[in-house]
């Protein structure tokens, strides 16, 4: 078994996944909503990263013009619940 | 092109919707100097994007383009820079755009600040050692465009995070992941945002 | 195995990308409140996928120079590198901004930073 250019990529891909994971249990450890909005964010540059590495793998380049519009979509997401998170006090950490 | 930007009329007020339909009649008629700067820019910024992204749609061996996606952006481009100029409509923050050699020069320089930060960011996840806080620091910039330019480099440069802005004073409120002791203003600017803060000013003033 | 140009690039590039990529995870678990988690999430994963992105592009610059692969479609390996490029530059400008976005709504939210030495945005509210 040889080990092609592609499959260096597809290897980084999978690491990209268990990053994913890692910041997956942020997202429910933690303790205030703007740590699990870091979190998200984290994973949408993430899986953005995992698209552009399968669209070169899968030599489809069409997922990579997914990773595009994902990635400003993605940011406006984060703007949006950041303005709703700002509009009230933090309860949880009272708690 | 630089005659044209430094007459600078004031822009109208974008806040009815009469305004709207007078700037939408205004892009078939006459337009002001500065606004057809501004649409000129997002035109061209937009139909090259364009471009970019069809690149390869026409047959390989005649043309890398083909002409139906060269018509549609054309069309596409008009309106969005249309749309643009009608929402945006001031020159002061297109008029960067005539600084391009300089735009050469601050990339590489970012991208060196850009490596720093996260070799030193490498070292405060690996040894958990931070001594964060956040500090309120003078930057001096007059224009909006200024301060959005040094808070997005800030915020990719070593050990700093923009949290927040003062609107009025043009103040940063900057999230210093290893502050130091400073004794005058003008050295926490310095400590803070290295050479960006000049660099912001170069680039918008 | 083959070991040409390409190859040793991509391994290195992909090498240096996942390290960065895998820290900024990490550290969002390692450092004690958003701020600081910040830091290490937003430009850590930047940083790693600009070369995760040089690694699709060198590999597109490959089929495209390689004289053993002439009978590919040449096009479809420049759209790869261009495409791979503009999700790349749309990363650099949106991800410091979203950033900002969450502090200031974290900071306006009444999350403090911890182990903070200094304060100065207190005196404002």
């Amino acid at each position: 078994m040889s080990i092609g250019h592609l499959d260096v990529i597809l290897i980084g891909v999978s690491l990209l996944a268990f990053g994913m994971l890692i910041s997956l249990l942020r997202l429910f450890l933690g303790p205030t909503s703007p740590d699990r909005v870091v979190a998200l964010d984290t994973i949408n540059t993430l899986v953005v990263g995992m698209m552009i590495g399968l669209g070169a793998f899968y030599e489809q380049v069409i997922l990579i013009d997914i990773a595009i519009v994902y990635a400003i979509l993605s940011f406006v997401t984060t703007l949006f619940i950041a303005r709703y998170i700002s509009s009230r006090k933090e309860k949880e950490e009272s708690q | 092109m630089c005659k044209i930007v430094t007459l600078l009329p004031n822009n109208t007020h974008l806040n009815s919707y009469t305004v709207y339909a007078k700037s939408a009649f205004e892009i078939v008629g006459v337009m002001e100097a500065p606004d057809m700067f501004t649409f000129l820019v997002t035109f061209l910024g937009v139909f090259v994007l364009y471009l970019l992204l069809v690149w390869g749609s026409g047959d390989a061996d005649t043309a890398y383009w083909a002409i139906e996606e060269v018509f549609a952006g054309l069309i596409l481009s008009l309106i969005s820079a249309g749309v643009a100029r009608m929402m945006l409509g001031k020159a002061e923050n297109t008029k960067m755009f005539l600084k391009w050699p300089l735009f050469i020069v601050y990339v590489p320089i970012f991208l060196v600040y850009l490596a720093k930060a996260n070799i030193d960011v490498a070292y405060r996840v690996i040894t958990g050692r931070i001594n964060p806080g956040i500090v309120r620091i003078k930057p001096g910039l007059k224009t909006d465009l200024g301060r959005t330019v040094l808070a997005n480099s800030i915020t990719l440069t070593p050990g700093t995070l923009t949290v927040d802005i003062d609107k009025e004073k043009g103040d940063l409120f900057v999230h210093w992941i290893n502050v130091q002791e400073t004794k005058s203003e003008e050295e926490k600017v310095k400590a803070v945002c290295g050479s960006f803060s000049d660099w912001a000013r170069r680039l918008t003033e | 195995m083959s070991w040409d140009w390409a190859m040793i690039t991509m391994v290195v590039l992909v090498v240096i990308s996942m390290f960065f990529m895998l820290l900024g995870a990490i550290g969002l678990h390692r450092f004690p409140d958003v701020y600081t988690r910040l830091h290490a999430a937003t430009k850590a994963t930047t940083f790693g996928s600009i070369f995760l992105a040089i690694a699709v592009i060198v590999y597109a610059v490959f089929r495209i120079t390689d004289p053993e692969t002439l009978d590919v479609n040449v096009g479809s390996y420049i759209t790869l590198a261009v495409h791979t490029f503009i999700a790349l530059v749309a990363l650099l400008i949106t991800n410091p901004t979203g950033a900002h976005a969450i502090a200031s709504a974290a900071r306006k939210a009444g999350v403090v930073p911890e182990q903070a030495v200094i304060d100065e945005y207190e005196e404002v509210e």
